[in-house]
Formats: structure tokens, C-alpha cells, sequence
């Protein structure tokens, strides 16, 4: 029974037999499960996981308190549109926002890029761009949140329908809100590294006394795309259902 | 298992990762406080759920005590009584169990067992005790905060937990509920780390299908743990805002004290609902780590190889993956769609197959084993007869139409303690027994290790075996006494009396056990490194206790998997897992 385990690790790793053989021999090998991902990528990745299933929770919960209530529920349309030039616009803000925090992604992404390639002042400069293009999201849900507070919504009721709407919203976009916020103070913070030059220097960090690596700037865009993800799902399950 | 030499290449391939530099306590606060080291956090965690653990002990005696004798303690009105069963039920499972078993054993064992220096993130993982403690404090200060501890029942129902008239409705349920949310936080930062270290920091050598099962269980549970406490995590939160914002999640609209309250439209099966999708869960979480150790200490101590330990890696994983699918048998009894019941009893019965596989492994690998009826032993075998018990109970209670008039009953207190209190309570002791001479150095009592084991053993069949009997008779559970009925037999109240003696004597059996850890910390037998001739990597380190970093200058090399006992023409009847093969002139 354990030849095979034993005879896959005979030799290196690219003698492993092809096919779903050698996936499950690599996938059980020694040392690492997932070859060339650091721990701290693989950490990431799992908490994103746990994190899925938290905002998963939360859009269902809303979706049953959206079934079980026998109040109306408001339409999401005409609650969130602006009036622009005399004509009321639905869901412009949102689709703002949206559009913001998706071209956030986009220049999370070239900071990843020039990162790896060592280019620091760029690399930082673009963290800065994604940070204050989170920071304008968060902006603008705070002026969202204001407009409907003025117009009497609260976690408790609001003018229009079931009580659960507002309770829905403000905690799940304060949820979410809440984890752009830290995506944006994490920005900052490895963005003041990366233009400091402590990745090229290997410096090491306060807290962990680790040294540091370019590999940073990856994982906080792997959080920074999962919370852009998360938000296409709040968008079309409570702005546009 | 036959030593096979292979080709000139031998068995392990060549580093992939390089060493790790570990951060170095420079101060006293650094080394035993704000320790980094996963052996003192451990340590650390263990003792904090110890402690919290013996308070859940009292309340539970306190509760004995009132079914017992209704009536004549006047300090446990029937709003304290339902403080008890809260508290009690919330520390022990949550606490004391989920924290000794991930945080205490996990934190302990997963890098000794893989082979690694510490856990990947050793400054994540002292955060993570940190904020457990504060989880711990916060549950604590409830106990003095106006109107006392929620005593909602452990699974914190709504509507009632937050209606007044419920006992700690002002404060208590507040603080539980931040509580809960603050050990999620923190277990997550410590779950991570075991799942990181166990996928991505094993020494050269240790395949997955090396790791001793252990390690199988603890991270197994660790994942579910990660996956099934954001449900909790999330209900917690919904609920704290029901009570504070005046939300409606959870909340119908309901008429309470005569006043129509402020609450509309909300779904309380929805809290069930997230509460169970924890709540089952967490159930194996708590068993997954014992199935692990128990198959260790069996092996171990019966010198023979695990029977079948791929069958049981699978059915480790098969019983995790399982356990997220059966939440609703939990909630027969709140009303659902008869289609529901059906898929749920049959995913419920199907989580047999797995379970019972395992348990007919262990016996099959005390079958003509070499047995050692060591105290670790003791408890391991203890394990398995109670696991068997309760979980003969489970088949019962699966079944929607069994399950139906039982569910309020004492049948189910007993079937859950039975299952998920004794079984698993029997491997934390069996574990320590075993792990304490790597621990400290030192042997604990083997006279006062037998002593706790037969009456803790004896006494918790003396305490839950009469409970199934009461729950035939129609015994309800959560009352906090019977009065007069016309159905309960007045026989059922010495019976009471009977569990209550028991419950006692089983209590204080634990004081036996707590004296002998800190007596054998300076009186005990010395042990060397390795007192059970065990294989694993944990009782080959150069130092006992192991040091910071575990294995001196350079990292072990593993060979073969854990469970090399009783080969035939080795030496001894245990060969070392960092033991390369032997290479024979024949």
C-alpha cells in the first residue's frame, strides 16, 4: 500500500507519472502540496476561501429575509437612482462605483506586474492609483449612505417597504465597505514599502521580523480582485434583483 | 510495512524549500508571554481552555444539583438554571473542546509531527491565542455584568434569545455575542496557519500519505473549522444587530408582554439554519482531531500498524465533507418539507459507513496487536466503545420519525454528551497521558492516571447511560425541574439523585488528574525522549522538551510512514519515521 506514496518521491518531482496519477503524486508529495506558491500566497488563498464563505452567508441570509418577509421590498432601482439635470438616473452611483472599483483592479494588476519586475517607483505609484480609486468607492458609498439616511432608510425601516432592506443593505455594503477599507489601508502600507525600496533590500518587518519580498505586492492584489469579485455579487443580487 | 531499498537515488528527494529563519525571544515578555513559539502557544492555549473548561465543569454540576434536588439550593432559580445550560453548553464545545483540540494539540503536534521548525506564521499564531483569550475574558465577564450570562440554551435561538424575559437579555447575550465573534477571529488566524503548515511546511520526505493520522484529523477539522465557523461568524453578527440596531433578521413580528414589538418579517429558521451549518460541523471538528489521536495512541500502544490508513485518510475526509451536508437533522423538529427530512436522514445515516469503517480499523488494529494497557491506552479503547455507543444513539435520533418525539427529551442529552462530551473529552486525557512525557519531560502518575481513568470511565456511563432510560421515559430536557407529572414515574427522581452522585464523583475524579499534571511537573518518573517507543517525529527531537525550532541545526528527513511497529527483522519493534531504510547483504 505504500510503495506508491514511497515511490513517488523517487527522484525529483518531474518524474512523476502523467496524468491524474501524477496530479494526485505531486498533490501528495513531500514537502509542499502546491509547488512554487509560497506560504504566504497559499494563506491568502485560504482565507479568501473562508472569507467566500462569510459573504455567501450574508447574500444568502438577505436573500431569505427577502422571501420571508410579507412587507414589499422596495425597488432597488428607483431607491438608488441620483436626479441628474431634472431626470431621476437609476443606479448611477452604483454604476459608478462599479466601474471605479473595477478599474481599480486593473491597475492592481499592472502593480503586480511591475513589482516582479523590480520597477518600485512605478509598482508604488500604481498601489497608490489603486488605493485612492478604493478610497473614492468608499467615498461615494458614504455619500450613498448619507442620501438614503437623509431620506429616512435605517437598519431598523425606512419609508418604502420591509424592514429588512435597509438592515440588508447597510450591513452587507458595510461589510463590504469595510473590507475595502482595510484593502486600502494594506495598499498604503505596502505601498510606502515598495516606494522605501524594503523589497529590494530584503528588510525586515516589525512585527514578524521576516524578510520582505515583491511577493507581497501579489497577495494584497489577490485580496484586493476577491473583494472586486465579491462586489459584482452584492451588485447584481441586491442592486439589480 | 518491509524495509525496501531502492534505487541510489534513496527515497527522498532533494530540498525544495530552504530552511526558515525563526524570529529569537530577546526578553523574558518575549519568550513566555508573548511567546512565538507554537509549543508555548500551545501551552498557553491549553491552560486557558483548562481553566474556562472547569468553570463549564461547576455549572454543570450546579445543574446536577437542581435535578437532583429541585428546590433545595434557593441560589439556582430557574433563570440561573438556564444560565448554566448556556454557558455550559457554549465553553465546552466551543472553548474548551475546539480551542484544547486545534489550538492546544493542533498547535503542539502539527509542526513536531510534519517535521517543521514552527508554524508558518508564528507571529499570526501568537495573535490568534491572544484574541482567544479575549474571547475567553469577554465570555467570562459575563458572568457579572447586570441581569448575568444569556441563558438562551447554548444554541442561542431567536426570537426568545432577545426578548425580555429571557435571562440575560440586556447584557448577556450582547457579550456572548461578541464573544463568539472575537474567537472566530482569532481561531482563524491560528486555523490558517495549521492548514498553511500542514500543506506547505512538511520536512523532505513527509507525502501526505506519510502524516500520522494526527496530523490527518487536526487538519481536516481545521478546514471545516475555517469553512463553517463564517456561518456562525455571520449569524452572530445578524443577531447582535437584531438586539442593538433593532433589525429584523431573525425577528417575526410578535407580540411581547402584551406590547406588539418593534420586530417584522424576519425568519428564525434562518438562524438555525446558519447555526447548524455551523453547529454540525463542528460536531466532527471536535471528533475528527480525536479520531485522529485515538488511532496514534492505538497504534502506539497495541505496537502494531494502523489497519488500513488510507482507507482511513479517506474516511477522515469523507466524514469532513459529509458533516456539511446533514445541518438540518438538527431541525426536524422546527417544521420542513418532508423532502428535506428524507435527504437529510439519508445524508445523516450515510455518515455511518465512514465512522463505522474507522471504528473497525481500530479494532482490527488491536487484533493480535502487542497490546499495552498503558493509561493512554486505556483512554484510547474507552474512546472507542463510547464513540460506538453514541453513535448507535445517532442512528436513532437520524431518523425523522425517531428523532420526532425523542428530540425534547434526555435521549438526546445523553446521545450528544455520549458522542461529542465523553468520547472526545476520554482522547484529550488519553492524549495528554501520552504527549505530557514530550510536553515536560516527565511521566505523569501511572497509579493516579489509572485511578482518573476508571472513575472518569465508569462515571460518565453512570452519569449518561441512566439519561437515555429518562429520555424513553419522557424525561424533557431543559427544565430546570419535573414537578408533578402524570406521565414521569416519581422512580425517575432517585434516578436523578443516582446520575447526580455520579456527576459529582466524576468531577472530582478531574482534580485527581489536574493535581497529578502540576505533581509529575516536578515529582514525576523522568522520561527520556522517547518512553512509548513511538515512531512519529515528535519523539525524535534531540531535546526534551523540544526546543525553539524545534530539531537543532538540522530539519528530519522522513523515510517511511508512521506507523512502522512490529516489522519483522528490524531491530526493535518500532522504526523511527527519520530512520532511513536498512540496507541488507543478502
Amino acid at each position: 500500500m505504500m510503495d506508491r506514496a514511497a515511490s513517488s518521491t523517487l527522484g525529483d518531482a518531474r518524474a512523476r507519472p502523467p496524468g491524474w496519477r501524477g496530479v494526485a503524486d505531486d498533490w501528495s508529495s513531500d514537502q509542499r502540496a502546491f509547488k512554487n506558491v509560497s506560504w504566504g500566497k497559499v494563506m491568502m488563498w485560504i482565507f479568501l476561501l473562508s472569507d467566500t464563505f462569510i459573504f455567501s452567508c450574508f447574500l444568502l441570509s438577505y436573500m431569505t429575509v427577502r422571501m420571508s418577509t410579507t412587507a414589499p421590498w422596495p425597488n432597488p432601482s428607483e431607491v438608488f437612482a441620483l436626479e441628474i439635470g431634472g431626470k431621476p438616473i437609476p443606479l448611477i452611483l452604483i454604476a459608478i462605483m462599479t466601474f471605479i472599483l473595477i478599474s481599480s483592479s486593473g491597475t492592481m494588476a499592472m502593480a503586480v506586474n511591475f513589482g516582479y519586475r523590480r520597477e518600485r517607483r512605478t509598482t508604488a505609484l500604481l498601489m497608490l492609483a489603486t488605493a485612492a480609486f478604493g478610497a473614492s468607492f468608499v467615498g461615494m458609498q458614504a455619500f450613498e449612505w448619507t442620501k438614503l439616511i437623509g431620506e429616512g432608510v435605517r437598519p431598523w425601516g425606512n419609508p418604502w417597504g420591509a424592514y429588512q432592506f435597509g438592515s440588508s443593505f447597510f450591513m452587507i455594503t458595510g461589510f463590504h465597505g469595510t473590507h475595502v477599507t482595510i484593502g486600502v489601508i494594506f495598499l498604503l502600507i505596502m505601498a510606502h514599502k515598495v516606494w522605501r525600496g524594503d523589497f529590494d533590500r530584503e528588510r525586515r518587518g516589525f512585527f514578524t521580523s521576516r524578510k520582505g519580498h515583491y511577493e507581497i505586492v501579489e497577495i494584497t492584489g489577490l485580496y484586493w480582485h476577491f473583494v472586486d469579485l465579491v462586489w459584482v455579487f452584492i451588485f447584481a443580487f441586491f442592486y439589480l434583483w | 510495512m518491509v524495509d525496501v531499498v531502492r534505487g541510489a537515488g534513496g527515497l527522498v528527494p532533494a530540498a525544495e524549500v530552504e530552511d526558515v529563519e525563526l524570529y529569537h525571544p530577546k526578553s523574558w515578555l518575549t519568550k513566555y508571554v508573548f511567546c512565538q513559539d507554537a509549543k508555548v502557544i500551545a501551552i498557553q492555549y491549553s491552560l486557558t481552555a483548562t481553566a474556562i473548561g472547569l468553570v463549564a465543569l461547576v455549572l454543570s454540576w450546579l445543574m446536577r444539583l437542581q435535578l437532583a434536588f429541585p428546590g433545595y439550593f434557593s441560589f439556582i432559580q430557574a433563570e440561573n438554571y438556564y444560565q448554566f445550560i448556556t454557558m455550559h453548553g457554549m465553553i465546552m464545545v466551543i472553548y474548551l473542546l475546539t480551542a484544547l483540540f486545534l489550538g492546544g494539540f493542533g498547535n503542539y503536534l502539527i509542526p513536531l509531527m510534519v517535521g517543521a521548525r514552527d508554524m508558518v506564521f508564528p507571529y499570526v499564531n501568537m495573535l490568534s491565542y491572544w484574541i482567544y483569550l479575549l474571547a475567553v475574558l469577554v465570555l467570562v465577564s459575563s458572568f457579572f455584568v447586570p441581569g448575568g450570562p444569556t441563558g438562551a440554551g447554548w444554541t442561542l435561538y431567536p426570537p426568545q434569545a432577545i426578548l425580555s424575559g429571557t435571562p440575560g437579555r440586556d447584557w448577556g447575550i450582547i457579550v456572548m455575542l461578541v464573544s463568539l465573534i472575537l474567537f472566530i477571529i482569532g481561531f482563524t488566524m491560528g486555523g490558517l496557519n495549521y492548514v498553511v503548515t500542514v500543506l506547505q511546511g512538511r520536512a523532505r520526505g513527509m507525502t501526505l500519505m506519510r502524516l500520522p493520522l494526527t496530523v490527518w484529523g487536526i487538519f481536516t477539522a481545521t478546514v471545516m473549522a475555517l469553512l463553517a465557523f463564517p456561518a456562525l461568524f455571520v449569524g452572530a453578527v445578524m443577531m447582535l444587530f437584531d438586539r442593538l440596531l433593532g433589525t429584523s433578521f431573525f425577528m417575526p413580528s410578535l407580540v411581547e408582554l402584551g406590547q406588539r414589538s418593534q420586530y417584522g418579517g424576519g425568519s428564525p429558521i434562518l438562524w438555525q439554519h446558519l447555526f447548524w451549518f455551523f453547529g454540525h460541523p463542528e460536531v466532527y471538528i471536535v471528533a475528527l482531531p480525536a479520531f485522529g489521536i485515538v488511532s496514534d495512541l492505538i497504534s502506539t500502544h497495541a505496537r502494531k500498524n494502523i489497519f488500513g490508513y488510507r482507507m482511513m485518510v479517506w474516511a477522515i475526509v469523507g466524514i469532513g465533507a459529509l458533516s456539511f451536508v446533514v445541518w438540518a437533522h438538527h431541525m426536524y423538529v422546527s417544521g420542513m418539507n418532508p423532502n428535506f427530512g428524507f435527504f437529510f436522514a439519508t445524508t445523516t445515516l450515510i455518515i455511518a459507513i465512514p465512522t463505522a469503517l474507522k471504528v473497525y480499523n481500530w479494532v482490527l488494529t488491536l487484533w493480535r496487536g502487542d497490546i499495552h494497557l498503558t493509561v493512554p491506552m486505556l483512554f484510547a479503547l474507552a474512546f472507542i466503545v463510547t464513540f460506538v455507543n453514541g453513535g448507535l444513539t445517532g442512528l436513532f435520533l437520524g431518523n425523522v420519525v425517531v428523532d420526532v418525539p425523542l428530540s425534547g427529551t434526555m435521549f438526546v442529552v445523553a446521545h450528544f454528551h455520549m458522542v461529542m462530551g465523553v468520547a472526545p473529552i476520554l482522547v484529550v486525557f488519553g492524549g495528554i497521558y501520552h504527549w505530557y512525557p514530550k510536553v515536560t519531560g516527565r511521566m505523569l502518575d501511572d497509579t493516579l492516571g489509572r485511578l482518573h481513568f476508571w472513575v472518569t470511565f465508569l462515571g460518565a456511563y453512570a452519569i449518561f447511560f441512566p439519561m437515555h432510560y429518562l429520555g424513553l421515559q419522557g424525561v424533557p430536557r431543559r427544565y430546570y425541574e419535573l414537578g408533578q407529572t402524570a406521565f414521569i414515574p416519581p422512580s425517575v427522581a432517585t434516578l436523578n439523585v443516582f446520575i447526580t452522585v455520579a456527576a459529582l464523583i466524576v468531577g472530582a475524579a478531574q482534580m485527581v488528574f489536574l493535581f497529578n499534571l502540576v505533581r509529575s511537573l516536578s515529582h514525576g518518573k523522568e522520561a527520556g525522549g522517547n518512553p512509548w517507543n513511538a515512531t512519529t517525529l515528535e519523539w525524535q527531537t534531540p531535546q526534551t522538551p523540544p526546543a525553539h525550532g524545534n530539531w537543532g541545526k538540522e530539519l528530519p528527513v522522513v523515510y517511511r510512514w508512521a506507523y512502522d511497529y512490529s516489522v519483522p527483522g528490524a531491530d526493535r519493534d518500532f522504526v523511527p519515521q527519520n530512520q532511513p531504510a536498512i540496507v541488507r547483504s543478502a
